[in-house]
């Protein structure tokens, strides 16, 4: 039994670590759909986190602090949005510019305002998003293991966490079963395609990088208003790369999505646990090798050693239709 | 509706629109100062004067700038192969190690032949680290800026075992090794001029600001005058003509990489054999993303590259004097800096460009007066 | 406007008086950069009929199509359809005109099904379920009417060349077209797949649709046309009756006038065997099979041509022959010997004498960026008159490539000068120039005259025949059926990937080619 619960912990924290990754993930999925690769979802992460702190700061409501988190964010990804399809730019030196500027400006504008080295204040409960009981949480959670399961795994999160679940199956849904989601997967595999179908490739390529800003703007606002209750310079620490590659993982797939970033928590989660403990057989297993699992996962992938990871043709590529 | 635009002349292309692009940078960089309540003109004026106002200050800025040519060597040289190494932070980091473990272990060696060989194991290891990513690039067709990403992260744990773990010294609290011999320093400049009777203040400006120029000197020949070169540039411009012309485009890119890597671990010597004495955590201190924005603003030429590392010098010497005098302007401001410089330059670098065309256009069919 | 008139051209208006023509483009003006690619077209299509427009590679057919189905915008001109005046900014407005087009190139989505990709902007509503069963039952009804079945939940990709135009034809007629547009659609089908498109077409002609069709070949313009119009270097230089014009007509359009194709050329002394090739198999990117089986030998002081339709495996033979891809069975035997695999490469085989001048100068041959010196040493680079020692000599680099453009009359001559910014025929000069300069005893050579204009086509022609009155061993592929009667002293016919004929130059003529070309050898039979 005390392993039971030793394991409905490490997935409990599994869950939490790997909502961020979820949320950045379904947003680099949006992009890279549509033909705009995105390793700026790093820096996105952290302007979310960032202005969703700071407007909870001011306002003391944490849907404020969401509102604003997302605008940021879409911001960002408007400009990416700008150099990659307007201006044709190279898309990797847009992210990594997105991403220096976010990881600079954070961090100035809160040291400027709160004179705390970028950190902003700790948030009172009302401008953070708490855990929700789910109806039958306590009465049903006195069954064994199902009932177990239900009241720690299934209930008590906040309602970001649930809104990134419930993005998974919306965001299938959107991709494969709506006209927006057809033109979009079109548009990244061959956007002359859509062009000469009455399509215009600009609105909806604008129209992905949006939804991919809200979406990162979620994730950024989850961590410094539901896993953390202030904003503290660098606190994606590396979660957007993660996202992206567990994007690569899941072959920009929806659900293998999911279920990536989920094993990538898992492991983060794993990994704080197993630091300094004995196994078995085995002695102690360096918390840095467990960490860096899906980063050597994701090379070993793209090598092509566990399959074959293929992008969206047309993905990072501008559209030029006259040389 | 686009009208066909006449090309800019030469000195527009290579000079005018790469400083508009910079300017812009700074320019917006002014307002954000401005946004936090500073006054960006005394901002600059303490910037310049931290960087280059005295000889300690100019030290220090060459100091930063010889890490910066190097990791700016190391990104523009994939560049002229049509690649883009972001994992230049990472190789820098395992060169270190390189350095760390020659100099550590091999000091039986005679003098400072031991530092020679330190810097060729800081090469080596750097190369050795960027050659993963370039071998999987050129054979499986792995995307090298998503493997470069991966890199950087396994190069940040794998450091933190062996220095948590491995390299410490007992009983210490720090995560660093044991200091190293003197014979596997890199000689500062201050030690090496007050025999000449020169006294210069003590700065961790090092004889490794020589071994950068050289390496300038040594790409810009690879790159513009060698066979090699020619090669890479003619992948980087084509691979299809390349291969056409004998030419693998996979053997260059591993080569590319090799030496990409290698120059990386330049960052390694100038910090840590020839300041820290010693391997420290973090000590690439994201110095390995600002040769980015230097290839960039360099435009991938030596010599551009070696302006832009000065400048780069100058701004996190000053960033540093500035952060002391307006605690407000943190250096976090030198870091907006060079997202603004790799956005301007880098990702917007054609934006200005029609502008500039259509006022050249206009000043030129005006009549004369 | 100086444009030859048509021949016919008001019978037809008379006739046409009735209704307005479907379309009609006026003063079409279109600039890539650079580029002239249409110079004040005009034309005009009536209502009901197959219009073909022939023209050489690069005469600008593609780009006047697409203007047309606003793919591209004009940079002056009109357009009228059914005699009104209409701007086409978009694809979405040339098909809410009713036009459809089947591009060149096709614009499909190949990891999607024919149903997605039919759908694609016509989805009818928001979510597809609905929409699609729509189109379910129309690609059914049109598969029936037309001959044009395809499985709805194929992947676009795996199916093919054939079928794949068959669903970009259904995307335009779903999209109810009463214009069809089709760009070269003949050149990758084979000529049993191209009389079923043919008895299609004909089938909507009879249904009053419109139909513009363009093509290479004067044979589909003689038996499935009614009008046809001549392009030449971006201008629209004829436009005929079908019934009132015929292929020697035509051609001397579309060429203008070609005197260089009558060069001086002596007679053939072909020696020892310098090339064979035995049972060659050569696979493209997509691993489909272009060269099937293909056996021939050539002789020193001999002009081998190989004809053929673009795209029956004459690029990949070249490409095989020359060491960039790779052999799926069969031999190369060099003065007799087998070359052996590791030789197998561009540089090996340039270093035992075997000089290529691709196809493709500006994707393969040169490289654009690159000053004019440094285009002119590649596949060379490594050589020690560059420089002896660790670097280059750039004096030597310069002084060679002066040297080759005043061999070859590259003007201007300007080794310094960025390859993007020489005439497409200086350049191609300069890729003759560093291949006939190391005097190679094989010669590859590909296209030599694609794009170039006619001063340069007479001075390249001479060269290639200079080379073989030298004795070197040529090989030339060409699409241009003239190139290869002006030059060859022998020919070999590709189609489908297999040898279809071989025939001495002056035992054949036009019809005879073409036939072969078509995969038919009466000869033979
Ligand atoms: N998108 C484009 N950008 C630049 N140049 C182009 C483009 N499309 C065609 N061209 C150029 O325009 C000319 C006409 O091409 P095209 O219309 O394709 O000819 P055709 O279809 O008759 O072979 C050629 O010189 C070609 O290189
Ligand atoms: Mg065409």
């Amino acid at each position: 039994m005390e392993l039971f619960d030793t394991f409905i912990q490490i997935f409990g924290s599994g869950i939490r670590l790997g909502v961020p990754l979820i949320l950045a993930c379904l947003a680099g999925l949006w992009s890279e759909r549509s033909g705009v690769v995105d390793i700026g979802l790093e820096g996105k992460m952290l302007t979310g986190a960032f202005a969703g702190a700071a407007f909870a700061t001011f306002t003391g409501s944490a849907w404020i602090g969401l509102l604003a988190g997302v605008t940021a964010t879409v911001v960002a990804s408007l400009i990416h949005g700008y150099a990659s399809i307007d201006q044709r730019a190279n898309q990797i030196v847009s992210g990594t510019a997105i991403n220096m500027v976010a990881d600079g400006l954070t961090a100035l504008i809160g040291n400027a305002i709160w004179s705390q080295g970028g950190r902003t204040p700790q948030l009172s409960d009302t401008a953070l998003f708490n855990a929700i009981t789910l109806p039958f949480a306590e009465s049903f959670g006195a069954v064994p293991i199902v009932g177990s399961i239900y009241r720690h795994l299934i209930s008590g999160h906040d309602i970001v966490t649930y809104a990134a679940f419930a993005l998974v199956p919306l965001t299938y849904w959107a991709l494969y079963s709506t006209r927006f989601g057809l033109r979009l997967r079109a548009v990244g595999e061959n956007p002359a395609a859509v062009d000469t179908a009455g399509i215009s490739v600009r609105g909806l390529r604008y129209s992905a990088v949006i939804i991919c800003g809200v979406l990162v703007g979620l994730s950024g606002v989850y961590l410094s208003l539901a896993q953390a209750a202030f904003f503290q310079p660098h606190m994606s620490a590396g979660k957007g790369f993660i996202a992206l590659a567990a994007l690569v993982f899941a072959k920009w797939r929806p659900w293998p999505a999911l279920a990536t970033c989920l094993l990538f928590g898992f492991l983060d989660a794993l990994a704080t646990r197993l630091q300094g403990v004995e196994l078995p057989a085995i002695g102690a297993i360096p918390v840095q090798a467990i960490q860096s699992l899906p980063y050597i996962l994701t090379v070993v992938l793209l090598a092509g050693f566990i399959g074959k990871a293929i992008p969206p043709r047309a993905s990072g590529i501008p559209y030029v239709k006259e040389r | 509706m686009s009208s066909p635009l006449k090309p800019l002349p030469a000195w527009a292309d290579v000079a005018l629109i790469p400083l508009i692009n910079v300017a812009a940078a700074f320019v917006i960089s002014g307002f954000v100062v401005l946004a936090i309540g500073e006054n960006p003109l005394e901002a600059v004026q303490i910037l310049i004067t931290g960087a280059l106002g005295d000889l300690e200050g100019i030290g220090f800025t060459l100091y930063y700038a010889t890490s910066f040519i190097f990791t700016g060597l190391a990104v523009a040289i994939c560049f002229h192969a049509g690649l883009f190494n972001i994992g230049v932070e990472g190789q820098a980091y395992i060169a270190g190690l390189g350095a760390a473990l020659a100099a550590l272990y091999l000091g039986f060696l005679p003098g400072y032949s031991l530092v020679v060989v330190a810097i060729a194991a800081a090469a080596l290891f750097g190369a050795a680290f960027a050659a993963i990513p370039g071998y999987l690039q050129a054979k499986r067709d792995s995307h090298i800026v998503i493997t470069t990403i991966m890199f950087n992260y396994i190069a940040s744990a794998l450091m933190g075992y062996l220095l948590v773990d491995v390299l410490r010294v007992p009983g210490q609290m720090n995560a660093e090794t044991p200091g190293f011999s003197k014979y596997a320093a890199v000689p500062q400049f201050h030690e090496l001029l007050a025999p000449l009777g020169i006294q210069w203040p003590v700065t961790p400006f090092n004889l490794s600001f020589l071994l950068a120029l050289a390496a300038a000197l040594a790409v810009w020949l690879l790159i513009w005058r060698t066979r090699l070169g020619y090669e890479v540039r003619t992948v980087g411009a084509n691979a299809t003509a390349a291969i056409y012309g004998g030419i693998s485009p996979s053997r260059i890119t591993i080569i590319t990489t090799l030496l990409s890597g290698a120059l990386a671990g330049g960052l390694a010597v100038n910090v840590i054999l020839g300041q820290e004495h010693r391997l420290i955590l973090e000590f690439t201190g994201g110095f390995g993303f600002v040769g980015i924005a230097v290839a960039l603003m360099g435009r991938a030429h030596p010599v551009g590259i070696i302006l832009a590392a000065i400048l780069f010098g100058v701004l996190y010497q000053g960033g540093d004097e500035l952060a002391f005098d307006k605690p407000k302007i943190s250096r976090d401001m030198i870091v907006v800096i060079q997202g603004l410089v790799v956005l301007f330059a880098g990702a917007l670098e054609h934006m200005f460009r029609r502008p500039v065309s259509v006022l050249l256009a206009r000043r030129t069919t005006q009549p004369p007066i | 406007m100086a444009a030859p008139v048509a021949a016919g051209e008001d019978r037809v208006t008379t006739d046409a008086g009735r209704a307005p023509p479907a379309i009609e483009l006026i003063g079409i003006d279109k600039s890539f950069g650079p580029v002239h690619a249409n110079k004040n077209v005009n034309l005009r299509v009536e209502r009901g009929v197959i219009h073909g427009i022939v023209g050489e590679n690069g005469a600008g057919k593609s780009t006047l199509m697409s203007i047309l189905y606003g793919f591209y915008e004009a940079d002056a001109g009109e357009i009228r359809i059914n005699g009104e005046p209409v701007r086409i900014r978009s694809s979405k407005e040339a098909i809410s005109h009713g036009i459809g087009m089947v591009h060149q190139h096709f614009m499909l989505v190949y990891p999607l099904s024919v149903l997605d990709n039919v759908m694609l902007g016509a989805e009818g509503g928001p979510l597809l379920a609905n929409g699609a069963n729509a189109i379910r039952r129309r690609l059914a009804e049109l598969g029936k009417e037309y001959g044009l079945e395809v499985d709805p939940d194929a992947i676009v990709g795996e199916l093919s060349v054939g079928l794949q135009q068959r669903v970009e034809i259904l995307k335009a007629l779903v999209r109810g077209a009463e214009i069809l547009v089709l760009d070269e659609p003949t050149a990758v089908l084979t000529p049993a797949e191209a009389d079923q498109l043919f008895e299609m077409l004909r089938v909507l002609k009879s249904e009053n649709k419109t139909i513009i069709f363009i093509t290479h070949k004067l044979r589909e313009i003689m038996s499935l046309t009614d009008r046809v119009s001549v392009m030449r270097r971006g201008e629209m230089v004829a436009t005929f009756d079908t019934a009132r014009t015929s292929p020697p007509e035509l051609a001397d359009a579309m060429v203008g006038r070609k005197v260089i194709l009558k060069i001086d050329k002596s007679e053939a002394h072909p020696g020892r065997v310098a090339l064979e090739v035995r049972n060659l198999v050569v696979r493209d990117d997509r691993d489909v099979v272009r060269v099937n089986g293909v056996s021939f030998v050539l002789r020193e002081g001999e002009i081998l041509g190989v004809a053929g339709v673009a795209g029956n495996g004459q690029s990949e033979l070249l490409e095989a022959l020359a060491g960039i891809r790779p052999l799926s069975a069969g031999e190369i035997l060099v003065d007799g010997e087998p070359l052996p695999p590791a030789e197998h490469n561009p540089h090996a085989e340039r270093l035992i004498g075997i000089g290529h001048v691709p196809e493709d100068r500006h994707r393969v041959g040169l490289v654009m960026p690159f000053e004019a010196c440094e285009s002119a040493m590649l596949g060379f680079h490594y050589e020690t008159v560059y420089g002896r020692g660790l670097l280059y000599d750039r004096k030597a680099i310069i002084d060679d490539a002066e040297h080759k453009m005043e061999a070859f009359d590259v003007r201007p001559r300007a080794p310094l000068l960025k390859t993007a910014n020489f005439s497409g025929g200086n350049q191609q000069k300069l890729v003759l120039a560093r291949e006939i300069e190391r005097n190679p005893k094989i010669m590859l050579v590909g296209q030599p005259t694609r794009g170039v204009d006619i001063g340069a086509i007479e001075f390249i022609h001479k060269r290639i025949v200079a080379q073989r009155d030298a004795g070197k061993a040529l090989l030339l592929v060409s699409v241009e059926l003239d190139e290869i009667f002006a030059l060859s002293d022998r020919i070999i016919v590709l189609c489908g990937g297999r040898i279809t004929g071989e025939r001495r130059a002056e035992d054949t003529n036009a019809q005879d080619l073409g036939l072969l070309m078509a995969g038919v050898d009466e000869r033979a039979a």
